[in-house]
């Protein structure tokens, strides 16, 4: 979809790469994520999907056709902006026809699919009211629908969730869900929140930097992060410096953890997520001796902070009892194992 | 201190409502002096000339304290000195009313046309270079208006700036003769009365939200569409307090017609103090007043509804 894109802003040395050789190909039907910090250059190429910016270099296609050079108007991709954009001179109806009006739709026709819009995004009692009357929640679906009703191809959403409280949220995200499996149509959808991704993508593309750090399904991210920036914002991690010998990364200590390393050498760095991390007694067999420099507590779970003997400090993640009390005291002597499979060589 | 329950509640009640009454005489003790300025300058004088314009003129200019609706008529018609007096339509007047409409009216077009584009082109600066351009616009409202319309004749007479130019880059050989004609009176309405609609403009577009263009172009509306159907919609309330402040004030325009179009291209405001002066018609130039005051009145309470009647039905 996006071909070796490039977006430069500025001029001569201070030249800035929004967008550093981006090629992404999204599938039809499909809710891809554009995930990544702010400045990481997800919403120029959502802004570039749109045709709001044009590429310094490369292609933008659409069902195989190049329409880097079209304006926004011309596309068939519509955007859900992130402060929804809703027209306040227009009532919710008039608002969700307005592209089909632009287009030249009859009116007959624009009113059919302004029903079915409202309908589908069960508003049916707004119709009539102004925009300004409408609750966040409520904004929020009209921009949708507005976004909808012209069945573009694509649907670029723009952190659509951010502007709601965290219980809308979640409604929200089962919604949109819902919305895309309802109408096939291909969601492309920018956020900086981990959960959102996770939770409703088919496919996620981590940015950083104005480049794709890794793509791939919410559930190949999160096992296998491929280096540090992923692992690191996506979930919690623990990152060991350790050096490469067979069946694993050996500490400054001299303990060796296992892992994946073959064909590598030297100084390597392993990942493993906190809920990996099993406490266990000093002196079990094969444990790595820690100590346990303090806890905190998370409702479901209780975190615990050690210290190995290469002096690193890693998490580890257990479900609280049911007192809710911390039943490692700080300062204990304690053994720690990696659930097996669970540790990842990071390429850095 | 014997109080039972109930007199504490009345003693309270009865220390309110003196409280009340006391804020409510304060209220008209400190609007009294602008009330009575107002009133000395804007209710009596209007006064002054409603009852005058029900009077008899006087034989060299002033009023008979006589009841006559001579002076209305007047304003309309015309006595037929070679018929017995016969009323005829006053083709002068109505010619002298035409032309300060059709002025207004195009007054009004040419600053909006100018005027929304200044409007938007500031409203869109940076703060800091938002304040320097205002100030910019602003400035001509420093000057005397006399000065500022004298000075456009130095440009648009035939020995003027303007001609001069057009001779010198070989566009024209003879100088277009501007000066006493109605274009003349166009272009120093037009210029005088432009910061009454960039103002009001530019309080509307400065409150617009310019990510609607985006929302508006991405749903398929072209540049025009958007201007159209998002833009202009949403910035109504400052196009109609422009183009009010600007109309207006041009129909009863005294000093720029009079400077630009010479004594022929007469404006009512012009005409109505030709009754006061040379005319001696004080009565006419009262009905004439009233009349317009009347009319303005109207159109501007029709043109308010219908305007904000439109940008209902169409929102």
């Amino acid at each position: 979809m996006a071909k070796d894109v490039i977006k430069a802003f500025g001029q001569g040395e201070t030249v800035v790469r929004a967008l550093d050789n981006v090629s992404v190909e999204i599938k039809t039907g499909e809710f891809f994520t554009l995930l990544g910090p702010s400045g990481c250059g997800k919403t120029t190429l959502l802004r570039l999907i749109a045709g709001f910016e044009m590429p310094s270099s490369g292609q933008i296609l659409i069902d195989g056709q190049d329409v880097t050079g079209q304006p926004p108007n011309q596309r068939a991709v519509n955007t859900v902006f992130q402060s929804y954009a809703l027209f306040p001179h227009l009532s919710v109806a008039e608002n969700i026809g307005f592209g089909l009006k632009m287009k030249g739709v009859a009116k007959a026709e624009i009113d059919s699919t302004v029903k079915e819009m409202l309908a589908l995004v069960k508003l049916e009692a707004m119709a009539g009211r102004k925009t300004s009357q409408l609750s966040g929640g409520q904004q929020q679906r009209v921009a949708l629908a507005r976004a909808l009703a012209p069945r573009p191809k694509v649907l670029l959403l723009d952190e659509p969730l951010s502007a709601l409280d965290l219980k809308l949220r979640k409604e929200m995200q089962v919604e949109l869900k819902r919305l895309q499996t309802e109408t096939g149509i291909t969601f492309v959808f920018v956020t900086h929140d981990q959960e959102e991704a996770l939770t409703m993508s088919d496919r996620i593309a981590v940015m950083s930097a104005g480049r794709i750090q890794q793509l791939g399904a919410p559930r190949e991210i999160y096992t296998k992060p491929r280096n540090r920036f992923v692992a690191s914002f996506i979930g919690e991690t623990n990152f060991l410096n350790a050096t490469a010998v067979a069946g694993g990364g050996k500490l400054a200590s001299g303990q060796v953890i296992a892992a994946d390393t073959a064909g590598k050498s030297g100084p390597v760095t392993l990942a493993v997520r906190p809920e990996h991390v099993t406490i266990t007694a000093a002196d079990e067999a094969g444990a790595i001796p820690a100590e346990v420099l303090g806890s905190v507590y998370f409702g479901t779970d209780m975190n615990y902070q050690l210290a190995l003997p290469d002096g690193s400090e890693i998490e580890a993640c257990v479900q609280s009892g049911v007192s809710g009390e911390a039943s490692i005291a700080k300062g204990a002597k304690v053994g720690i194992r990696f659930a097996p499979g669970s540790v990842l060589l990071l390429e850095d | 201190m014997a109080a039972t329950p109930g007199a504490a509640i009345t003693g309270q009640s009865e220390a309110e409502r003196l409280l009340e009454a006391r804020s409510t005489r304060n209220a008209w003790a400190l609007s009294a002096p602008a009330l009575i300025l107002l009133f000395c300058a804007a209710a009596g004088p209007l006064l002054i000339v409603l009852v005058y314009s029900f009077l008899t003129k006087g034989p060299t200019g002033g009023v008979v304290w006589e009841f006559s609706t001579e002076a209305w008529l007047g304003v309309l018609y015309t006595r037929d000195i070679f018929n017995d007096g016969n009323l005829v339509l006053a083709d002068a007047h109505l010619t002298i009313f035409w032309r300060s409409v059709k002025i207004s009216l195009l007054t009004t077009l040419i600053t909006f046309a100018v005027g929304f584009p200044t409007a938007w082109f500031i409203a869109t600066r940076p703060p800091k270079a938002r304040a320097f351009w205002l100030f910019l616009i602003t400035i001509p409202f420093w000057t005397n208006l006399l000065i500022r319309t004298f000075a456009i004749t130095e440009i648009i007479r035939n020995e003027g700036l303007l001609n001069k130019a057009l001779i010198g880059i070989g566009l024209i050989s003879a100088p277009i003769r501007l000066m006493n004609t109605d274009t003349a009176v166009l272009i120093g309405m037009a210029y005088v009365y432009l910061p009454l609609m960039v103002l009001p403009l530019f309080a509307a577009i400065d409150r617009f939200d310019m990510r609607l263009l985006e929302a508006g172009y991405d749903l398929y509306a072209s540049r025009l569409q958007v201007l159209r159907h998002v833009v202009l919609p949403i910035v109504k309330p400052g196009i109609i307090a422009g183009s009010i402040l600007v109309f207006i004030p041009s129909l009863g325009a005294y000093v720029t017609p009079r400077v630009l179009g010479g004594g022929k291209n007469m404006m009512i405001g012009n005409f109505i103090e030709l009754q006061f002066g040379q005319g001696r018609n004080w009565p006419l130039g009262a009905a004439l007043s009233m009349a317009l005051l009347l009319v303005v009145m109207l159109a501007m309470i029709l043109y308010v509804r219908t305007a904000t009647k439109g940008g209902k039905s169409h929102g």
